[in-house]
């Protein structure tokens, strides 16, 4: 099973007070606990009330292509999506949408049995601290076979990964994406990402810090 | 002069390493490395290289220093976590080892215990930034130490790898976490070296430029086909075809040769990675005019 909590409030509700974004809010999945309620009063707050779309299994290829087909006249121009759902969800639609930002709003967090039941190429490891939101919607841990959070290794040989030749790196696919995004500045950052696997050994028991 | 002195004094820099053998009969490789000294300026270990479980990088970098050689002790991320890393960092300091190599080290299943499983709790960039951290007396979560290390570090860079743009933006990381040298894939392109190094000399930190000796046209097809940011020109491919077998070491040092007098000029010097053909590198040395 799986638990969202929503990122740091304050940098939601400002990216939320920006004009031009969209949000979507999945609350698909039995599996999944949403929290609902803090995130309509997240969006009450910073004054969205439009441009919502609520939706379900936003994991699944085919219904996301179906949301983003009825918002499609919105979705063309705004500058951001934000989204409330699992690493999934946000992986799926950062996919159909390349060349906008698709900034999750959750960090996905793991909690003891029942898995999900939509499988798809999109994977979350529930790791309690998304990266998404820095790597253009692709995500560093499940898309790299060393999981690495600081770029790629060096070990790809034309986009391939080291471990597999049918396997893309996913660092290469990452700077792609952050290309066509206009963010490869990203890329040239000054700060370290380490991994806090207290964040897994814990899982949704965790209390907040 | 040690290592980081002669690097900062401008002279050209010869580096060269030891893997480790698969057991203890470690004696022919040191003195393998003692025949070399007076050419070699300092060795880099290998840290289970190829993910192959080896005799370890640290025990074999001691054993290089108590005899007088200097050491690059190679440490990679694949099998320790954050404890262990700043643990063995902590022990290399007291067994007087110095120059420290910092690599995130290749995937555990490319080795010969697949089965095993792949750490990568740091990376390079976050290691570097941890060692840094210790030679200013803290551990990495801010407890203090008792007995500060002293390291002169190092990480590596790919040259040839595509896009070359994701290399550049991780060196200029991996300086800024604390790498102070860099040591780089093997290049046997000296155009596309060039430009590289056109990129990255701004950035202020020496450079030693990565030579494998060739052994035979196979490997260089083979080096062609799996190995990351190598393309072996086809010219030199074919000067090994034409090479009888008791020829190729000829051939293949004027090959490296050819190399090193291209990159002098380009680099601060110049790490050979010889693959058990160390016995050539005072021939290669010499036929590159050192």
């Amino acid at each position: 099973m799986l638990i969202t909590k929503v990122k740091e409030r304050e940098k939601i509700i400002a990216a939320l007070r920006n004009k031009n974004i969209f949000v979507f809010k999945c609350f698909g999945c039995k599996e999944v606990y949403f929290p609902e309620e803090e995130i309509d009063s997240l969006l009450e707050e910073a004054g969205v009330k439009n441009r919502v779309a609520r939706v379900d299994y936003l994991c699944r290829e085919e219904f996301a292509e179906k949301y983003y087909k009825k918002y499609e006249n919105i979705l063309k121009d705004a500058e951001a999506v934000i989204v409330f759902s699992c690493g999934v969800g946000i992986q799926v639609l950062a996919k159909i949408l390349p060349d906008i930002p698709v900034i999750p709003a959750c960090d996905t967090h793991y909690i003891n049995g029942f898995q999900g039941l939509t499988a798809q190429d999109a994977d979350c490891q529930q790791c309690g601290e998304c990266w998404l939101n820095i790597t253009g919607g692709i995500c560093p841990i499940t898309s790299c076979s060393k999981g690495l959070l600081n770029g790629p290794c060096g070990g790809a040989k034309e986009g391939k990964c080291e471990v597999d030749k049918n396997m893309d790196c996913g660092w290469v696919l990452i700077s792609e994406r952050l290309k066509l995004l206009k963010e490869e500045g990203a890329l040239h950052k000054k700060s370290t990402n380490i991994r806090d696997y207290r964040l897994i050994i814990e899982g949704g028991k965790r209390s907040e810090e | 002069m040690n290592f980081e002195e002669k690097l900062k004094s401008g002279k050209m820099v010869i580096t060269s390493e030891i893997g480790p053998p698969k057991g203890t009969n470690i004696m022919p490789h040191i003195k393998e490395a003692e025949g070399i000294k007076d050419k070699v300026d300092a060795f880099n270990v290998t840290d289970l290289q190829s993910s192959v479980m080896h005799l370890g990088s640290l025990a074999t970098s001691r054993l290089l220093a108590e005899r007088g050689l200097e050491p690059v002790f190679q440490i990679t991320c694949r099998d320790r976590n954050r404890l262990a890393l700043q643990s063995d960092l902590l022990s290399a300091s007291v067994l007087g080892i110095r120059n420290v190599l910092v690599i995130t080290g290749d995937h555990t299943v490319l080795g010969d215990h697949p089965q095993a499983k792949p750490v990568f709790d740091l990376d390079s960039v976050s290691l570097l930034k941890v060692a840094s951290g210790l030679m200013k007396g803290k551990d990495m979560v801010g407890n203090e130490l008792d007995g500060i290390p002293e390291f002169f570090l190092g990480a590596v860079v790919n040259p040839g790898y595509e896009p070359q743009e994701l290399q550049i933006m991780k060196m200029e990381q991996k300086i800024e976490a604390g790498a102070r040298f860099f040591q780089t894939q093997a290049v046997y392109d000296l155009t596309s070296f060039e430009s590289f190094m056109k990129r990255v000399l701004p950035f202020g930190a020496p450079v030693l430029g990565g030579i494998v000796l060739l052994k035979s046209a196979g490997m260089a097809k083979f080096m062609n086909k799996n190995v990351a940011g190598v393309n072996i020109p086809d010219k030199y491919i074919n000067m090994m075809a034409a090479a009888d077998k008791k020829d190729r070491p000829k051939v293949s040092i004027s090959i490296a040769a050819e190399l090193i007098k291209g990159m002098k000029t380009l680099c601060s010097g110049i790490h050979i990675m010889s693959l058990g053909w160390e016995k050539y590198i005072p021939d290669v040395l010499e036929a590159s005019g050192f």
